[in-house]
């Protein structure tokens, strides 16, 4: 929230102002009613004042992609060239852990040395546990990644692995040089903060055809599509993280008279490590999200397993693979959060070896590995007869339910479609552009002063502007109501689990797990059981959208001054006044905080529920991805994007406000 | 007797706000407290001229808010004055480059915080050595000298600790290290125990003290505490609304405060804790040749304690041992039941 913001915010006539909500909200149910026939450009938006968007962005893309030059060199060259350093380490990790360093091309090649044996793997991860935590997590680790092996996904494993082992290190890095270039310069701040907006609320598949186009198909551009959606948090958590470092210590640098450098490499960067380390864990948990859309443009793999099977409709073969990723996603964001808290530990004095131990033992494994698996074959490869496979149980188990339940899941399907869905969408649907767009910008003015109401109203506009209206109003149902039912069904569980310790840590692991599952995954039981429609989508979405809501409910609960609640208690409240008008009043902001996420994970959700039929802006960007159209996809994805900017900054604003009537700080 | 000033600061003004140093100029030569605010600027020091002399303690003392942090970063350039002078043996550091000024502070300037300011990844070994690491002395140089210094401020076994395992008042004495690495010429401590409980203050002050009788640095020192100033200072400044009210010796600010705000300070205090024996002293030497014997420069309630044998005069004695005036009895009863009336 800018200065500027809060100050118009102080200075507007709240108090008289009450009945300018009702008034505003009487008129747009007027134009609904009576506005079609008088006024049909407010329902339809006229078709000669259409921002050709689409053909611009197309025509830009191609014009990047044949003429653009810096001097001699083509942009396209250097997109390419970008592909090739970037195609380097990635090669090199999957030589290391799949395919084995050939020489030579196609079937004359021949192995120089192989991929690391699986046990040796298996081991390392288990010695990075240990390090990092202790013999829990390197347990842990290890059993996760026998899973795979077990489960015969080793081999698809291991591509994956060498993806993400090339995206998050470059992800890191960059954000972190990211984040540290805005900090240091605030114009780049300025700057970067409605790019990197776009980034996080643009739906991933509107950017992979102008990938596709500048970087070619493979799976170095499945890395790029990953950074482009894994690095914004880390940007962000950089410069957030940085300018959090107490002042003293920023003193303390100069006065011992760091270099600029020193300053940050030294000094900044070591006083936020932590919060840097969270982010670290957030690249890699995105980079897994993106696994599996990353497969549509090259990346092979778990993702592409998961994808091929989905397509051919064979649920056992996606959900092992889908479970694959799921104990890799286990795996990797316990590592990283157990080595976020990490505690230093001073090394043994003495010779090298002493100093390095994990070193010393990484090379141990390694070598052993390879010299066992020179001798036996079940080293080198994990062998078949070894491998177990639930693919015709879970398929046995889906077509069990189909049979017996078949009926009941399509009545109830039809009762909430027909019910719910449907009268709603209708409603939708019919709503005039102008009125919706007029009612925003004065919610935007309202709640955050003129510039808000600016924002809001111009972004609606251009959604409406550019032929987007329609499938926009779609997604907005989608989301609205599975939004709603998420949170009817997320802030009574987090009522109930706030005020106990023990149910409240329970839940939280099993959240905390549900978060690190990638989207996609949450489709897959849903589309067995619902197949494809509007009511598949819904369930997905909120089963993907519910956990904020719990989140936010429960940290918003549990952070409630106990003194209030003491003195609540002292005026003789009642258990059922204290937790509405003191818990969860005092808990709104947070709660609101919590919509605002839940929507923004119902919106993300939303794109990729596409893949099931769905009619929305999501579908539009899906068919664009199909088309190779980069026009078409990224003027409905940047909808998208603008519907997340909308609601995420009249809900941030009104969070802030209602934070400021109640008198609690603002952080 | 004045030894020669270390640091002189000549009418320094730390105005906030936009533009501050050409509407300062614009208000005048000595604009008031009123016509800066009334200008929108936010007057942190104004005016403020002191000197500091090689290896005395100098106390900056003021309540919340007065401008003392704001002075001191002046005073080592952490940011820019809007006017004034700030000389360091001579030099006008406000003329010298940033590259200059990281020299300066690497070899002649060390710093102690009130929050300590430790950086939570690194040992106690690690942070002490931090200054000399980031001069670029080679790991085993800086090492040694960071265990000679933990050693002086009695840390000697805690150097793999992390901040976090240690005590406010260890974490301190950590912090009193680390800016001693360098042997500074010129060494800041702004309210370094005020985040600290009030018997580990008292015992980090006398841990002070002990290393200042070492070192004997020059040294500026914030404090909020009237005690704290009297205890430690060989001069005290004190300042309100960023501007020095009084500068002198404690005993010179507890027996003629300068203004009614001194005065509400030295209410609360016993002058006996302030005024040193050689004020009071009378010459000669006392009848009894056995009687005991205290330092010119101990305080009166010192002193005291000597006088619990029955004594009617006590011997003073000059830094070189030889006897230089007499205490008597009735002179330090006087003070002691003048007590803490101004
Ligand atoms: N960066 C800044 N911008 C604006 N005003 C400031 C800034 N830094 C300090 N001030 C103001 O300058 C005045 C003096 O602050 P300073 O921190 O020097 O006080 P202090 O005597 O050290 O107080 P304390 O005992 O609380 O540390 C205060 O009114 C403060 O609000
Ligand atoms: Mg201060």
């Amino acid at each position: 929230m800018s200065a500027a913001e809060l100050s118009s915010r102080t200075t507007d006539p709240s108090a008289g102002a009450r009945w300018l909500w009702p008034l505003a909200l009487v008129l747009l149910v007027l134009l609904c009613l009576v506005g079609a026939a008088a006024l049909p450009w407010a329902f339809d938006y006229p078709k000669g004042l259409r921002i050709p968007a689409q053909r611009w962005i197309g025509a830009f893309v191609k014009w990047l992609t044949n003429e653009a030059a810096v001097g001699p060199i083509r942009f396209s060259d250097i997109t390419r060239f970008i592909a090739a350093v970037i195609d380097v380490p990635y090669r090199a990790a999957l030589n290391l852990l799949s395919t084995g360093f050939l020489k030579g091309e196609g079937s004359q090649a021949i192995q120089l040395l192989p991929p690391i044996p699986w046990p040796a793997v298996i081991l390392l991860f288990g010695l990075i546990g240990y390090w990092v935590r202790g013999r829990a997590t390197a347990l842990l680790a290890m059993g996760c990644f026998l899973f795979i092996a077990i489960f015969g996904q080793w081999q698809s494993a291991m591509v994956t692995l060498a993806s993400i082992l090339v995206a998050v290190p470059i992800g890191v890095i960059g954000g972190l040089l990211l984040g540290i270039a805005a900090f240091r310069h605030p114009w780049l701040d300025r700057a970067l903060k409605p790019v990197l907006d776009l980034m996080q609320t643009m739906p991933v598949f509107a950017y992979l055809v102008p990938i596709l186009i500048l970087f070619g198909f493979g799976p170095t551009a499945a890395v790029v599509a990953t950074l482009i959606y894994a690095m914004p948090p880390m940007t962000r958590l950089t410069t957030l993280s940085l300018r959090r470092v107490p002042s003293e210590i920023d003193d303390l640098g100069r006065m011992v008279g760091c270099t600029r450098s020193q300053m940050t490499w030294r000094v900044l960067v070591p006083a936020a490590q932590d919060a840097l380390m969270v982010g670290v864990n957030q690249v890699i948990m995105l980079s897994l999200n993106m696994v599996i859309i990353a497969s549509m443009i090259g990346a092979g793999g778990l993702g592409f397993d998961v994808l091929a099977a989905l397509r051919r409709l064979d649920f056992g073969a996606g959900l092992e693979a889908g479970f694959a990723i799921v104990a890799m996603a286990v795996a990797l964001d316990r590592l990283s959060q157990a080595a976020a808290v990490r505690q230093r530990s001073m090394p043994a004095p003495g010779p090298w070896h002493r100093r390095h131990p994990y070193v010393v033992a990484a090379i141990l494994i390694v070598t052993t590995g390879y010299v066992a698996g020179h001798f036996l074959p079940a080293v080198r490869h994990y062998p078949e007869a070894w491998e177990l496979s639930t693919s015709a149980f879970w398929a046995a188990a889906v077509q069990w339910l189909n049979v017996n339940f078949f009926d009941y899941f399509e009545a109830i399907k039809n009762a909430v479609l027909l019910n719910l869905l449907v009268p709603v969408k209708r409603l939708m649907v019919g709503l005039p552009w102008a009125g919706v767009t007029a009612f925003l910008a004065f919610a935007g003015w309202r709640v955050g002063g003129w510039r808000l109401g600016l924002l809001t109203g111009a972004l609606s506009f251009l959604i409406a502007a550019t032929g987007q209206w329609e499938k926009a109003m779609i997604t907005l149902y989608l989301c609205g109501i599975s939004t709603a039912i998420a949170m009817a069904i997320g802030v009574p569980v987090g009522i109930a689990v706030a005020a106990r310790d023990r149910l409240w840590r329970a839940v939280q692991l099993i959240i905390d797990t549900l978060q690190t599952l990638p989207s996609f995954v949450y489709l897959m039981p849903v589309v067995m059981l619902f197949r494809v429609g509007d009511f598949t989508a819904m369930i997905a979405v909120i089963a993907y959208a519910v956990v904020p809501a719990i989140r936010y409910t429960v940290l918003g609960l549990r952070g409630v001054d106990p003194r209030l609640i003491e003195a609540g208690r002292a005026m003789g409240c009642t258990p059922r006044q204290i937790l509405f008008s003191i818990r969860l009043r005092l808990a709104a902001p947070e709660i609101l905080l919590g919509l605002n996420q839940t929507i923004m994970f119902a919106l993300s959700m939303l794109v990729i529920t596409a893949l099931v039929g769905t009619r929305d802006l999501g579908q539009e960007v899906y068919i664009a991805l199909t088309k190779a159209d980069p026009g078409r996809g990224l003027v409905a994805g940047l909808a998208v994007a603008f519907i997340a900017i909308i609601t995420d900054r009249l809900i941030s604003a009104a969070a802030a406000r209602t934070r400021e009537r109640l008198g609690l700080t603002t952080h | 007797m004045t030894a020669p000033a270390t640091l002189i600061c000549r009418n320094v003004w730390k105005l906030f706000g936009a533009d501050a140093e050409r509407r300062l100029a614009a208000l005048g030569p000595a604009p008031s407290l009123e016509a800066l605010q009334g200008a929108g600027l936010i007057p942190a020091v104004r005016d403020a001229t002191i000197e500091v002399r090689a290896g005395e303690i100098f106390v900056i003392m003021g309540l919340s808010g007065s401008g003392k942090s704001t002075l001191v970063r002046c005073l080592s350039r952490l940011i820019e004055p809007t006017a004034g002078e700030i000389l360091f043996n001579g030099r006008n550091l406000l003329t010298a480059s940033e590259a200059e000024m990281i020299e300066i502070r690497r070899h002649k300037m060390g710093m102690v915080f009130q929050h300590f300011a430790l950086l939570p990844h690194q040992t106690v070994l690690e942070n002490v050595a931090f200054p000399l690491a980031v001069q670029g002395v080679d790991r085993a140089r800086r090492e040694a000298r960071a265990r000679e210094m933990i050693a002086l401020v009695g840390l000697t076994g805690r150097e793999s600790a992390l901040p976090r395992q240690l005590s406010g008042g260890q974490q301190q004495r950590v912090g009193i290290a680390r800016s001693l690495a360098v042997e500074p010429e010129l060494w800041f401590l702004d309210e370094p125990f005020s985040a600290l409980d009030p018997l580990i203050r008292r015992e980090l002050q006398g841990e002070f003290m002990r290393l200042q009788s070492v070192l004997k640095k020059s040294i500026v020192f914030i404090t909020h505490d009237f005690d704290e100033a009297i205890r430690l200072a060989d001069r005290i400044a004190i300042m309100k609304d960023g501007a020095i009210v009084q500068c002198g010796t404690p005993e010179e600010i507890v027996m003629n405060p300068a203004t009614d705000y001194v005065r509400e300070f030295t209410r609360a205090v016993p002058k006996a804790k302030a005024v040193r024996v050689r004020t009071v002293m009378q010459p000669g030497v006392p009848a009894d040749r056995n009687a005991p014997s205290v330092a010119a420069t101990a305080t009166v309630a010192e002193a005291s304690a000597a006088f619990l044998d029955g004594a009617a005069e006590i011997a003073v004695l000059g830094a070189d041992g030889t006897a230089v005036g007499r205490l008597r009895r009735e002179d330090v009863v006087q003070l002691l039941l003048g007590g803490s009336e101004g």
